[in-house]
């Protein structure tokens, strides 16, 4: 057969299998964004505007980025609780790097960054190598990291960090660095999962590890170069937090694990891993960003804010295994 | 004589407990068909698994085209071009057929190495699944295929390979009649390629239709290897089954009482359709079946641990109303399940623990558990059913299979159950265990209950049972005594080629 025929052929036949077929999966949670943003104009006429927007965003950023990692390793099976020990980890060795040691703020962001995926490395380590479970890896790797902060500044906040280093948290002309350096990196991870083989593997061994061990796949570094990634993201995150509080501190994101495995999940992820897609985080981040935001302009309470954010995550997962038995009945 | 592409020669392989393999030899030619026969348990997938670099022999060597060759792992195996479709497909569910096809050999692109060329992978898959006949959309999710297609699927990825031998572990078992033409078919094309093909089945009507030579299998041991055109399917299974069925089966005729269970019209989907049947005290009676017939899904939806669509269930001659296991418990049913790690057992839990799961009520005050009653009646199960162990206390994942199976069996006698349903009760324990499974049914038929026996292993059904249901695709198609029964009899019933013998 001619290879012009194959072409035409195949061309055919995967124009059958749509684009909405792939994206079922972020499709319920683009209509609940939609639906959430509905609301929220109708309840303030602040909601709608640019300036509130590029404040959404600003202020997602920092988690967005975290989950974007915590996609990854919520895909392959896994989950990382260490994220927000690495955040403030990394936030504090960067800005001792460069208050007590003079370094030159762009290589301290450099080696920052570097001890972040370090740190994930580690956790890819125990948790490919010696076959701990995630859960208890990177639990013990959120005490060290948070415990390791502490330490290099015997729990003291480092304020007044340099100049140059603060301008990561600015704006050009209307539009916050961070947003800009959100968007990159959901960029890159998007590139990675759905073109690459990391990314392919990702899915592979997420959806069936043995299949994929025995398709020799080499899945322990796999699941080391996931968790890389996983720590590569809470640096960068970090970089972000502690330019903009200019300051770091060793309590800094805490509880911000919760706030990204949430976003992953409302996003469309299954916990079991194999299933789920980048831009559904993208979503889940919003959705609460959004939600966050607009109760904050509605004057709501702290309180009822956490149990209207509990009960999303829980109603977004359940809307999400109701759909798959109804799918598994067919 | 051809130089053969494969030998194995003097494979051992043990497991805690089992010797799953003992001197097991197997010679393959280019371009054949090679069955490879065997009851259950005969070592046929323990072998096959070496060979495909899952599991590492203990002894042997494995030569490819008469030199020695490297299988340790699944990679090496791969590039030796073995590929494997194993029964339960070897597919990740949520990415595409032309993903699954290529997955770890993915194409690159030119310009970036660890970019993936989607559409070359889906080009390449396009070519292979129309080499193969096969109607399947390269970019359509696994979980959105049929069984059928999953198959052709694996079959593609092992084309996809240049594998040389494919083993295929039995390929039909979920397939409907015209699906099996495809897939022969398909086996004569590779066959004309020069592709060596190990063929496992329990089929007797496929033996003579796609092979061209038998290995049979038996007890971890080679038998004999023959050609197809110098024996008949009746050589065969006496090859596989191959020893006195009396001295395994220490069977005590019952006295059958009262009717204990009548089970009417029950339904769950296409696999149980319309099942009715009756056990008597005292009675055992045996159900045999191939794989995917449906008799764990009778048993499950029996004992409701699925719900049925329809189906009446009467206890000693009274209609039980069953929504839950625990009603089935309270009833009188006890189910012996198929997958003792997975469904019987808790594995980090106690001997006693585990024993006294299903009948806590007995050993409880209000809210209390009596510790020193439940280890009174374990201790009691141990010495009865000389389980193994150290102690009370030890973890049963530290038990032999064996003796795991004893600690279920414990379970559901301490339960008072009037009807017991052991499915597979015996599988993946060694003959010594068997034989004191088989006793301790004896013991239950003297004291009056009823038994529902699963089975694969047709010895095992003939010898044990006093009365046979043979089920195919979903249906009971007989009900006979067993004194009526013979293994040519069930099997062709089982492989839906006998008629209807219902009594």
């Amino acid at each position: 057969m001619s290879s012009d025929y194959a072409d035409d052929a195949v061309d055919k036949a995967l124009e059958r299998s749509d684009f909405f077929k792939r994206a079922r999966g972020s499709l319920g949670p683009l209509i609940a964004l939609i639906l959430i943003c509905a609301v929220m104009a109708f309840l303030s006429k602040s909601f709608l505007t640019a300036g509130n927007w590029l404040n959404i965003l600003q202020q997602v950023s920092m988690v967005s980025i975290i989950a974007a990692g915590m996609t990854f390793v919520i895909l392959m099976g896994g989950i990382d609780l260490s994220v927000g020990s690495i955040v403030a980890f990394t936030g504090l060795i960067t800005a001792a790097l460069m208050k007590y040691y003079n370094i030159d703020p762009w290589q301290a962001v450099a080696l920052g960054i570097a001890s972040g995926a370090f740190l994930g490395f580690l956790n890819g380590i125990m948790v490919a190598y010696m076959a701990l479970p995630p859960f208890i890896a990177t639990l013990g790797m959120m005490s060290i990291a948070r415990g390791g902060a502490f330490t290099i500044t015997n729990g003291d906040t480092i304020f007044s960090l340099p100049d140059p280093f603060l301008i990561i948290s600015e704006r050009i002309g209307r539009i916050p660095i961070p947003a800009i350096i959100m968007l990159i990196t959901f960029l890159v991870c998007g590139y990675v999962l759905n073109f690459t083989r990391l990314g392919r593997y990702t899915y592979a061994i997420g959806g069936n590890e043995t299949a994929s061990l025995l398709s020799g796949i080499n899945v322990m570094r796999c699941k080391t170069a996931i968790f890389t990634i996983s720590g590569l993201c809470c640096a960068i995150s970090a970089m972000l937090l502690t330019s903009r509080l200019d300051s770091a501190t060793p309590v800094a994101a805490e509880g911000i694990e919760l706030d990204a495995i949430a976003a992953v999940v409302i996003g469309g992820t299954s916990m079991m891993g194999g299933e789920g897609r980048i831009s559904g985080t993208i979503i889940g981040v919003l959705i609460m960003g959004v939600v966050n935001n607009g109760m904050n302009l509605l004057f709501i309470p702290q309180g009822p804010q956490k149990i209207v954010k509990g009960a999303i995550i829980v109603i977004a997962v359940m809307v999400d295994i109701i759909r798959k038995s109804r799918q598994g009945n067919n | 004589m051809t130089v053969p592409i494969l030998e194995m020669k003097d494979i051992g392989k043990s497991f805690p407990g089992v010797v799953a393999l003992d001197h097991a030899n197997l010679d393959v030619r280019p371009g054949e068909v090679h069955l490879l026969l065997g009851e259950n348990g005969a070592g046929k997938s323990t072998l096959i698994k070496i060979l495909s670099g899952a599991y590492t022999r203990d002894s042997g060597s494995i030569l490819l085209e008469g030199r020695e060759a490297d299988l340790s792992t699944p990679q090496a195996a791969q590039e030796q071009g073995i590929a494997v479709i194993y029964q339960e497909f070897n597919l990740v569910p949520w990415l595409s057929a032309a993903e699954n096809i290529f997955l770890g050999r993915e194409f690159s692109t030119s310009w970036f190495k660890p970019h993936v060329n989607r559409r070359k992978a889906e080009m390449e898959a396009w070519k292979i699944l129309k080499r193969l006949s096969a109607d399947i959309n390269p970019r359509a999710a696994i979980a959105d295929l049929g069984v059928a297609q999953q198959q052709m699927v694996e079959v593609a990825k092992a084309l996809s390979m240049n594998a040389r031998i494919i083993v295929m572990d039995e390929p039909t078992a979920a397939l409907t009649g015209k699906e099996c033409d495809t897939l022969f078919s398909t086996i004569l094309d590779l066959k004309s390629r020069g592709v060596a093909i190990i063929y496992i089945s329990h089929r007797l009507e496929e033996f003579h239709r796609v092979g061209d030579r038998a290995t049979v299998m038996r007890d971890g041991k080679t038998i004999k290897t023959l050609d197809l055109a110098d024996v008949d399917v009746e050589e065969l299974v006496r090859l596989m089954v191959g020893r006195s069925l009396k001295d395994k089966f220490p069977k005590v005729p019952a006295t059958l009482g009262d009717e204990a269970l009548r089970v009417e019209n029950l339904s769950r989907g296409n696999k149980v359709k319309n099942a009715s049947f009756s056990i008597r005290e005292g009675e055992v009676a045996g159900l045999y079946g191939l794989v995917g017939a449906g008799r764990t899904e009778l048993a499950r939806a029996l004992f409701r641990a699925d719900a049925p669509d329809s189906g009446k269930v009467y206890l000693s001659g009274k209609e039980a109303t069953l929504n839950r296991p625990r009603d089935s418990i309270r009833a009188g049913l006890g189910f012996l399940t198929e997958d003792r790690k997975g469904q019987g057992l808790v594995m980090p839990l106690g001997v006693d623990e585990n024993v006294t799961l299903a009948s806590l009520d007995q050993f409880s005050r209000p809210g209390f558990l009596s510790r020193a009653k439940q280890a009174r009646s374990a201790r009691q199960f141990v010495g009865r059913m000389r389980i193994k162990t150290p102690s009370l206390s030890q973890e049963v994942k530290n038990l032999s299979g064996g003796n795991q199976q004893k600690v279920v069996l414990a379970k559901w006698l301490s339960s008072d159950a009037k009807v017991f349903l052991f499915d597979e009760p015996t599988r993946g324990i060694d003959v010594g265990a068997k034989i004191e499974v088989y006793q301790l049914m004896n013991e239950l038929t003297r004291q009056g209950k009823g038994i529902l026996l699963i089975s694969s292993e047709l010895p095992e059904i003939l010898g044990m049972s006093d009365r046979i249901l043979v089920m195919c695709r979903g249906e009971l198609v007989a009900d006979l005594p067993a004194s009526e029964a013979d293994q040519e009899t069930l099997l062709l019933l089982a492989a839906g080629g006998g008629k209807t013998i219902v009594q």
